[in-house]
């Protein structure tokens, strides 16, 4: 495949990482922000090229597992409206909320659709006049754009029948948040290149002045990851710390101004809590006043939602880099990939879920190596 | 869709569509089993037109199996729910290398489903049937009302005969045995996402749903020190490497690299943001064959058409029992779990 395969060679990744080797001489711990890099981390095992000294922590990039748990609740009650058609990606519909998730609410009659784009929404919600057709609208500035549209399409076509229940959340407040916690151990940061393409990286050399965090903007391919962490790693080493764009080929410093404009017309910025993190000043995206009509907290009445947490899950802190899985007490007892007690156990890229599936592994491996005297 | 043997005989033109009647015993249901089924499934076992039909088998060990059909939609690039219902069964048959002889089919058709795409669907099944040399001896239909069923439901269970002393199972992978599948995966699955409503993508992939009985025959006549065999349907290659390595308590390395798939389904699952070893197929099988055996066998299996691009994907080993392990492009390992529950709609 053309453009993506050259950027998956095996001897170059074999390459990239003896070079990592010769150039790291102590422990650093990188978070790679998005979840799509974490995928791809585990999905070709990257981490095992690289060496002991170099820790990758999952960062909070991943939407299905930052959606605040409420959002979620709120989501599961309007599904469950009768004549509400709920439009989702796939990923949100094993999301656990207080009591169950998406698929349940479908066993039990909601009529809850998976759509690979929003614009899909608004064309069932053309199709279906009689339903009132909400989108669930959540992620990073990446998938800001088309849902932007969407809502933007929707007050064009003046469809009374669409809403958008958004819980969208942004990267750089998340990092100056991880950077003042006081369990964050995270020295250096592989930013998001998706997001980059959208929003450019112009909001990042604050960041790195302030906290004095080299930011390398990163993509997804695994020689992509490789390049992104041995740029880090150089910065690290060298005790320099810069926005370097290790993704030039997809990312500029201004980004994509068309889709920016269109941002700043749908969108307004708002305080926005992270699941397992909390509330993060100015961290999130709400439909602004002028599509007001359109966003479904507003539209629909859902009360009495007892929003739980379970006690035991500590993903806040995992996602903090502060907790590995393995060192929760849930870990693999009361919480696992088929009883999730938080997001990040859920999606195969979650922090919890990726350490349990290759932690086993990784355990019986050990055990079985000879041992010399 | 291509559907020249079959003109709609007199008294089924009364009814373009099916009504509840046609599954109500009566004469409705009589003039359906006359001019619709008999034709198609023509033989004399089912002929005699009995509550059961009586059939004559060799001594020795039966096989059985039965599957239902629930496909979205009905028709897809390179088959049908008709096409899926046959080779479905026979391939669980020859999955434990039995060779398939009889089929029974039920219908579960919902009121209004016309008339002419019932046709079709039970056209294909009698194509499908002829090609994988089984017959369909008995058979039933229900009728029900509209909105509950999506056209058109198939349950088929079917009856083979085991040779003798042969004992293929997923409890007997055992280590140092090779692993093989006998194409590219994830075809049936892409093709079927790619005609989803609401997902329509513009593409050649076609289904590759096929009976697998005269490959695994092939297969047989070259070595018996084949351990187990599967059909990669649901869940895909990841599902059934998975299950075989928890029954037979061994562990599983595949090679990535050495994957057969498609540069189209590689490209669709790359866009959707799906793995193609968890993808369904219908028409493939992966064989767990004695490490001595596994050269001849893919040399045969090469030789055969549903077997051309045949390939050993990995070995099966005493470490890390009960799970499948891939080595990655670029040299790393990854651990590929059973699939919790199914992220899209049902594919076949």
């Amino acid at each position: 495949m053309k453009y993506m395969n050259e950027f998956r060679d095996g001897a170059t990744a074999q390459r990239l990482a003896q070079e990592i080797r010769q150039i790291t001489t102590r422990p650093w711990a990188i978070m790679e922000v998005c979840g799509g890099q974490t995928h791809s981390i585990i999905r070709n095992g990257i981490d095992q090229l690289l060496p002991e000294e170099i820790e990758l922590i999952h960062g909070p990039g991943c939407p299905v597992c930052v959606t605040p748990l409420e959002l979620i609740d709120k989501a599961l009650a309007i599904a469950s409206l009768p004549g509400v058609m709920f439009c989702s990606f796939g990923d949100m519909l094993r999301v656990p909320g207080s009591t169950k998730d998406l698929f349940k609410v479908k066993s039990e009659g909601g009529d809850i659709r998976v759509v690979y784009s929003p614009l899909d929404a608004v064309t069932l919600a053309q199709k279906n006049p009689e339903k009132q057709v909400v989108f669930f609208g959540i992620g990073f500035e990446t998938t800001a754009p088309a849902n932007a549209m969407a809502v933007h399409l929707a007050k064009k076509l003046g469809l009374r029948n669409f809403s958008m229940l958004v819980s969208h959340v942004l990267v750089p407040p998340a990092l100056e948040a991880i950077m003042t916690s006081p369990i964050s151990r995270v020295q250096a940061f592989l930013a998001a290149g998706h997001v980059c393409s959208v929003m450019g990286y112009w909001q990042y050399p604050p960041i790195v002045e302030r906290f004095h965090v080299p930011i390398v903007i990163t993509g997804f391919e695994p020689l992509d990851v490789l390049q992104g962490i041995r740029q880090t790693v150089v910065q690290l080493e060298a005790g320099e710390a810069s926005v370097e764009n290790a993704y030039a080929r997809v990312c500029s410093f201004e980004g994509n101004k068309t889709a920016q404009k269109m941002l700043e017309e749908v969108f307004e910025v708002t305080d926005r809590a992270w699941r397992g993190v909390g509330t993060i000043p100015k961290s999130g995206w709400r439909l602004s006043p002028a599509y007001r009509d359109f966003d479904a907290e507003y539209r629909f009445e859902v009360s009495g939602i007892e929003t739980k947490e379970s006690p035991l899950c500590r993903a806040g802190e995992v996602l903090q880099g502060a907790l590995k899985p393995n060192q929760c007490e849930a870990f693999g007892k009361q919480c696992t990939p088929r009883n999730p007690l938080g997001a990040t156990m859920v999606s195969a890229e979650g922090a919890c879920a990726a350490y349990y599936n290759y932690g086993r592994f990784v355990t019986l491996e050990k055990a079985q190596q000879p041992v010399h005297a | 869709m291509e559907f020249t043997n079959w003109s709609c005989p007199l008294p089924l033109l009364d009814y373009p569509n099916i009504v509840i009647g046609h599954g109500g015993g009566g004469k409705l249901s009589a003039e359906l089993i006359e001019h619709l089924f008999l034709p198609a499934f023509r033989n004399d076992v089912l002929e005699n037109l009995g509550d059961s039909s009586v059939l004559n088998v060799p001594a020795g060990r039966l096989a059985f199996s039965t599957d239902s059909f629930v496909v979205k939609p009905l028709f897809f690039p390179g088959g049908s729910i008709g096409d899926l219902a046959v080779n479905g069964t026979v391939n669980d048959l020859a999955m434990s290398g039995a060779r398939p002889l009889f089929l029974s089919a039920g219908f579960i058709i919902e009121e209004g489903f016309s008339m002419s795409s019932l046709a079709q669907v039970v056209q294909r099944m009698a194509q499908a049937a002829e090609k994988a040399g089984v017959l369909v001896v008995t058979g039933d239909t229900k009728v029900v009302e509209k909105g509950h069923g999506d056209g058109c439901y198939i349950n088929t269970a079917g009856i083979g005969v085991m040779p003798d002393g042969l004992h293929i199972g997923p409890t007997r992978a055992q280590p140092g045995d090779a692993v093989i599948v006998s194409g590219s995966i994830g075809d049936h699955g892409m093709a079927i996402m790619s005609v989803r409503e609401s997902l329509e993508f513009e593409t050649t992939i076609e289904s590759d749903c096929a009976a697998l009985n005269t490959l695994v025959d092939a297969m047989l006549g070259v070595s018996r020190d084949i351990h187990v065999l599967r059909d990669p349907t649901r869940g895909g290659v990841a599902s059934s490497l998975n299950e075989i390595a928890g029954q037979s308590r061994v562990g599983i390395m595949i090679d990535e690299t050495k994957i057969p798939v498609k540069s189209d389904v590689h490209s669709a699952c790359e866009l959707l943001g799906l793995d193609p070893i968890y993808v369904a197929n219908e028409g493939k099988l992966i064989a767990i064959v004695a490490g001595h055996a596994a050269d001849a066998v893919l040399a045969c299996m090469r030789t055969h058409p549903l077997g051309v691009e045949a390939a050993i994907i990995g070995t099966v080993t005493a470490k890390h029992p009960g799970m499948l392990v891939a080595k990655t492009g670029i040299g790393g390992t990854r651990v590929i779990p059973m699939q919790i529950g199914e992220q899209l709609p049902r594919i076949c």
